[in-house]
């Protein structure tokens, strides 16, 4: 009987690790390949004996040095921060209001919908839209179009906050004679911070990595990052993708923990 | 009097005021997001070109008896606005558009109208059906008929593999273009097939974390939450490198001698491509939901069910499980969701054999230029969405949905 529990133990744990493999290990094996010598995408015999000369850094070099890869990461980042901050204050405004609104339910599957629109039809749509605006091809409508897609993260986590805010906070605030706004500013945004923070990050996460709707609306002089490596794997695949890769991942992971730590923040008890 | 005043106002202001803050995003997300849905719909059952383009022609064309090719006046009027419509640059367009639904007329039309240009007088029946013998046709006026609706139904028809025929009734495409029953209905497979998986590989590790001690399933978390944050370029590049014939997987096993140098497996650029990259993309949104309904079962339940002399299955089967269904429900359908719209990963690694629908909106968006068409397809997968979205809704709740 025990020994069954055993077996059962052992192999509950060994599928586990496998399941956990399958998820890590495809991510792992970009960064030391990103590191190879050779133009290939698989482990040379010097990089499994650790020889110092199978590494090189001539793919990280090549991206410093093509205007391709720097030009995307330019655009990158003017296109994600400027939807992250328009997301960013609608989505806060809209989330304060929200559970208090006439009819939030309706309000809140509308707000969340472009999350789980499929891309494919939000981007077919935006290009129909905005190039009767005459804004396709302008960084203008992807900052809007990347807004659209962002605002949902920022509605979501800030609501998450909210749900643990103790509204009594704003009621003493405002029997001590703070306006809305102070009282806004003072009590609820301190607390809510943590909250906006990562909403967001999600956002600019999701700007950062979105490609489809660049290909529908973006030209030339809109290419981004994703944009850029899209074009990397379906035309001249090289290694320099891996660098690119290797950057990014390390982009997530320090996304990931700043937003477990602000979550972590806002569970924590204020104890000063 | 006066207290129940008082007491309406206290209610509604605060009301008012979330409105006033909740109304600048509405606007913003009605502008942005649902009124380029709209215009994607619209183009779906609204197709100006040809009324605008042969206005005249039509007019005649709604008189005509439809048994025997139209008379001369059709001709003649037809002839002058197929030139207006060369002159005009908008001759290709309304040929595409008529070839869509009598296919190889646009030829006939590009054609033709080159060369009425040096026609100076008529009969222009005999003219046309001497320049090319399509004029002759019944058929062509038909399509000509058709495609000058402006609204039509015929590319939902289409979409769904069915053709209207002129006599107003529905029939099915001939077998050769059917297509987009089959990919529809092999997207619901996929999507289900990867749910199911996702469903297979997510439960153990979300019990693992939830029952795991505080400082270690922080751990395992963050071993699920980078693949969650990581670009999804990333994902399915590294995907590309494991498991092309050339890449790290098939080296591993020809050096240790499982399959030889000819034998390498074909892992990727087709369906098994989409369904391993596309599992390990959806596989987050399975486990956290998951993980969060499992946190709150408290683990002495299973031993409370041991003690009264049930064995672990029994215990899991009729303690555990029932408990984790919301979470199951809520992943699944998330999974699913997601899945049935994803177009990246099957593009970039399911080659001619994984597509899903979204990768066929995307051909007509960008390479077959059939705009209506594309609509269409994405009216069906978005009434999908929108249904499987409100049951989301209704078992889990839009809002209880959370992030990590």
């Amino acid at each position: 009987m025990i020994s069954t529990q055993r077996i059962g133990r052992g192999a509950y744990l060994a599928s586990c690790t496998l399941i956990f493999a399958f998820l890590i290990a495809p991510i792992l094996v970009i960064v030391p390949l990103s590191f190879n010598a050779e133009p290939y995408f698989t482990f040379t015999e010097g990089m499994l004996r650790l020889d110092a000369e199978a590494y090189s850094l001539r793919w990280y070099r090549q991206i410093v040095e093509n205007e391709l890869w720097t030009r995307g990461l330019v655009n990158s980042l003017i296109i994600g921060i400027a939807s992250t901050a328009l997301a960013t204050a609608l989505g806060t405004l809209a989330a304060l209001g929200l559970s208090s609104m006439p009819g939030h339910r309706i309000a809140m599957a509308l707000l969340i919908s472009p999350m789980v629109t499929p891309v494919i039809i939000s981007a077919a749509g935006m290009f129909f839209f905005y190039s009767t605006l005459g804004l396709a091809q302008t960084h203008i409508g992807l900052i809007l179009s990347h807004a659209a897609l962002g605002t949902p993260f920022v509605v979501i986590t800030v609501t998450a906050t909210l749900s643990a805010f103790d509204t009594n906070l704003t009621r003493a605030a405002a029997s001590l004679g703070a306006s809305p706004i102070l009282t806004f500013r003072r009590v609820q945004l301190p607390l809510i911070a943590p909250g906006v923070i990562s909403g967001a990050l999600f956002a600019f996460a999701t700007s950062f990595d979105e490609v489809v709707v660049v290909l529908f609306m973006g030209g030339i002089e809109q290419r981004t990052i994703p944009r850029q490596m899209w074009a990397g794997i379906r035309e001249q695949i090289s290694p320099t993708i891996l660098a690119v890769a290797t950057f990014l991942i390390a982009f997530a992971v320090l996304l990931l923990l700043t937003v477990e730590w602000l979550r972590r923040r806002a569970a924590a008890p204020q104890t000063d | 009097m006066n207290s129940n005043t008082n007491i309406k106002t206290n209610t509604l202001r605060p009301r008012l005021r979330a409105t006033g803050l909740v109304l600048p995003l509405l606007a913003f997300i009605a502008i942005t997001f649902i009124a380029p849905l709209a215009m994607m719909l619209v183009h779906s059952v609204y197709d100006p070109t040809v009324a605008n383009a042969l206005p005249e022609t039509l007019n005649l064309l709604r008189e005509w008896d439809g048994k025997s090719a139209p008379d001369e006046a059709v001709y003649a009027t037809a002839a002058r606005e197929l030139l207006k419509a060369r002159q005009d640059r908008s001759l290709g367009r309304v040929a595409t558009r008529v070839n869509r639904v009598h296919p190889g007329l646009r030829s006939v039309f590009t054609r033709s109208a080159r060369n009425l240009q040096n026609v100076r007088e008529g009969p222009y029946r005999e003219v046309m059906i001497g320049l090319n013998s399509a004029w002759g046709d019944i058929q062509t006026w038909y399509a000509i008929r058709s495609a000058g609706d402006r609204f039509t139904s015929r590319h939902y028809l289409n979409a769904l593999d069915l053709q209207p025929l002129p006599d107003g009734s529905i029939a099915r495409q001939p077998p050769e273009r059917r297509i987009y029953l089959a990919l529809l209905w092999r997207t619901f497979i996929v999507s289900l097939s990867i749910t199911a998986i996702c469903l297979l590989l997510g439960y153990p590790i979300a019990h693992l974390i939830a029952h795991s001690p505080p400082r270690i399933a922080n751990l395992l978390l963050i071993l699920v939450l980078v693949p969650f944050w990581t670009s999804l370029l990333v994902r399915t590049t590294s995907w590309i490198v494991l498991l092309q014939t050339q890449g790290v997987i098939n080296d591993l096993l020809v050096t240790i001698g499982l399959i030889g140098d000819d034998g390498r497996l074909a892992m990727i650029y087709n369906m098994t491509g989409t369904l391993v990259a596309m599992t390990h993309v959806l596989l987050p949104f399975m486990i956290l939901p998951l993980y969060s309904i499992m946190r709150a079962i408290p683990p002495t339940q299973m031993s409370a069910a041991a003690s009264l002399g049930a064995n672990s299955f029994q215990a899991f089967w009729r303690v555990y499980w029932p408990q984790t269904l919301p979470g199951v429900g809520a992943g699944s359908l998330l999974v699913f969701i997601l899945a049935i719209g994803y177009y990246i990963t099957p593009a970039l690694v399911g080659g001619s054999t994984g597509q899903l629908i979204s990768n066929m909106i995307a051909y007509h968006m960008q390479t077959s230029l059939n705009w209506s068409l594309a609509g269409a397809l994405g009216g069906i997968l978005l009434v999908c969405v929108i249904a499987l979205y409100l049951l989301y809704d209704r078992i889990v709740g839009i809002d209880r949905m959370r992030l990590g």
